[in-house]
């Protein structure tokens, strides 16, 4: 009893310290101080309407989902089959090539953001969208090939080989037995590939063009000028959307799925 | 119902080893056949080319005189049974074993029927709507030979199905096993390394090691008179002493002369024998065949005692079920039978 009371209470101070910023940033938000400041002096909710009349933000927030949609899109459709590819057959250097694709998780973010900078922007000279997308797609690939070829080391493969016996030719079985079954998996790492980069900063930093802006690097544009509670605001709405997003992750899979 | 052959398949993995060596083998019509032998022999590899998992390297494989080899494994109409059953975790009961007759493009009438009917034969009925999760080892076992037999395949293709069970049960699904094969005549496989599940399911042995099958024959055949050392020792010979010739006489090491029905062209060779074809006998039992040994290690084994003997020629086991008792440090006297010697 006595030891289950000081885990409680470690527990609680863990969650506490973790919840605290958000909190006071949470509270800010719905301060009428002109600037981000605790304990609030009023309450109102002209920030949250700024938010809505600042076009950056709007326009950000709208390039940011549909980069993170697409990049994340185009990622599952060349992740999956890559990690079924890893898992499924022994191909030579499969260590190394694992290691390969998981490598930009590893390289820090403003190293990935100045190569693709030099190469993307100043060689081939692409477009600002084409050149973000590029970035994106490389940044979120890792995720989906890690998380789905996690969840293909659990799949017993033996099960597609008796999709074929029982007159499956083998790309329908893969639809129709692999794909079911690593569901989960995928659903995980469209989320965990969508919110990296949906937050990602250093890619964007560097791949932004005049004009476009992705919402995070909008954010911080914003702060730059002025430093007042609609960025508070901006991150309550974020949280909500988040809060949302695991709601529905728990009610369909179980939030399990995230961490497997 | 289909006649199986296989000429000369050789199977690599690595392109340099070879997993299999010039097999052939041959499955009659209607037959149950076992693959009998130690992990590594290479049984499961030459399943897996009857299934069509694996190309071999040389070699062909027919079906009744179609030659089968480069036939895709979809094509086939094999049904099988994996170790792990492979029941698709996301289908329920009716739907796993639905799976192959929906690809076959038949109307939902005649599936149905034909699921209905196999889960009433394999007693799966009242589970029909469940997911394999939620089955136990055996009711899944019988929901992956339903999955094969409702295709109504050529062949049938058993992976160790039984390995998975307790005892009690695996002794019931082999019966029933052998029930169901005979009344459908389907011609069968079946991968196993327990000796006596494969004496007594099979209609034909295929004893395996490294790659070569070492012996083919009747159960009987294989177990009375094992070919080879290896065979003898897999089956259960437990015995092993090596005989010269002296002049047309053959002698253990120490001049021991023992007699048998007929002694064979070799001038050496090893006598082989089962724990139980060796009786103690009494001090003044006059008799061929007799081995003088010391008791080194006294086990039970329920209906039994089994005792270790070290005799001049090395370990010798024997199975007494006569009750007296014999301690470690006793010298006895055993008999072997002459009809159950056999010299590899």
């Amino acid at each position: 009893m006595k030891k289950g009371g000081f885990i409680t209470i470690v527990a609680v101070l863990v969650f506490v310290f973790l919840m605290f910023p958000l909190v006071i940033i949470a509270c800010t938000a719905f301060n009428t101080a002109p600037t981000i400041s605790f304990p609030i002096q009023g309450f109102t909710l002209d920030w949250f309407k700024n938010v809505f009349a600042t076009e950056s933000f709007i326009d950000g927030f709208k390039l940011s989902f549909t980069l993170a949609i697409v990049a994340t899109l185009l990622a599952l459709l060349v992740g999956v089959p890559a990690a079924y590819a890893l898992s499924r057959f022994s191909i030579k250097g499969k260590k190394f090539l694992k290691n390969y694709f998981l490598s930009p998780t590893i390289i820090p973010g403003i190293v990935l953001g100045y190569a693709l900078y030099q190469f993307i922007v100043l060689t081939l000279k692409m477009g600002v969208i084409e050149g973000l997308l590029i970035g994106h797609f490389m940044v979120v690939l890792p995720y989906i090939i890690r998380v789905v070829g996690s969840s293909l080391e659990q799949f017993d493969f033996s099960i597609e080989e008796m999709a074929w016996t029982l007159g499956c030719p083998k790309i329908k079985a893969f639809f129709k037995v692999v794909l079911p079954n690593i569901s989960s998996g995928i659903v995980a790492s469209f989320m965990l590939a969508f919110i990296n980069s949906f937050n990602n900063i250093p890619i964007s930093m560097f791949l932004s063009g005049p004009g476009v802006r992705t919402l995070p690097t909008a954010l911080m544009n914003y702060i730059e000028y002025f430093y007042d509670p609609t960025v508070s605001a901006i991150s309550v709405l974020l949280m909500i959307g988040t809060i949302l997003i695991m709601v529905l992750v728990e009610k369909t899979l179980g939030i399990g799925a995230l961490t497997k | 119902m289909a006649e199986v052959r296989l000429e000369n398949i050789t199977v690599s993995y690595d392109g340099k080893n070879n997993v299999l060596e010039g097999l052939n083998l041959k499955v009659n019509e209607g037959e149950l056949l076992a693959l009998l032998g130690p992990s590594g022999c290479g049984k499961t590899t030459t399943l897996r080319v009857i299934a069509g998992f694996i190309d071999p390297k040389d070699g062909h494989m027919y079906c009744d005189d179609r030659d089968f080899t480069r036939i895709p494994v979809h094509k086939r109409n094999f049904g099988l049974v994996f170790q792990s059953y492979a029941l698709f975790p996301h289908l329920n009961v009716y739907e796993n074993v639905a799976f192959g007759l929906k690809l076959r493009k038949m109307d939902k009438v005649t599936i149905e029927k034909k699921v209905t009917e196999i889960l009433k034969v394999c007693d799966l009925t009242e589970f029909k709507d469940r997911l394999p999760k939620n089955l136990s080892g055996g009711q899944r076992q019988r929901v992956a030979l339903a999955r094969a037999l409702v295709i109504e395949p050529e062949l049938l293709l058993l992976d160790e199905p039984l390995s998975n069970l307790d005892a009690k049960l695996r002794l019931n699904m082999r019966v029933e096993i052998k029930r169901i094969q005979k009344k459908l005549g389907i011609t069968t496989v079946f991968v196993t390394h327990d000796q006596e599940e494969c004496f007594s399911i099979s209609d034909k042995v295929a004893v395996m090691n490294g790659g070569v099958i070492e012996q083919f024959g009747t159960p009987e055949e294989i177990y009375t008179r094992p070919k080879t050392e290896f065979v003898a020792r897999f089956i259960g010979f437990e015995n092993f002493i090596k005989l010269h010739k002296v002049d047309g006489v053959l002698e253990c090491a120490d001049g021991t002369k023992i007699s048998v029905d007929d002694s064979g062209d070799k001038d050496e060779c090893l006598l082989t024998i089962r724990p139980d074809d060796i009786k103690i006998v009494a001090d003044d039992y006059k008799g061929e065949n007799v081995l003088c040994g010391e008791v080194v290690v006294r086990t039970y084994l329920g209906k039994s005692y089994q005792y270790e003997t070290m005799t001049p020629f090395g370990k010798v086991v024997v199975n007494d079920a006569s009750g007296t008792l014999y301690n470690t440090g006793d010298k006895i006297r055993m008999v072997l039978d002459k009809a159950k010697i056999v010299l590899v």
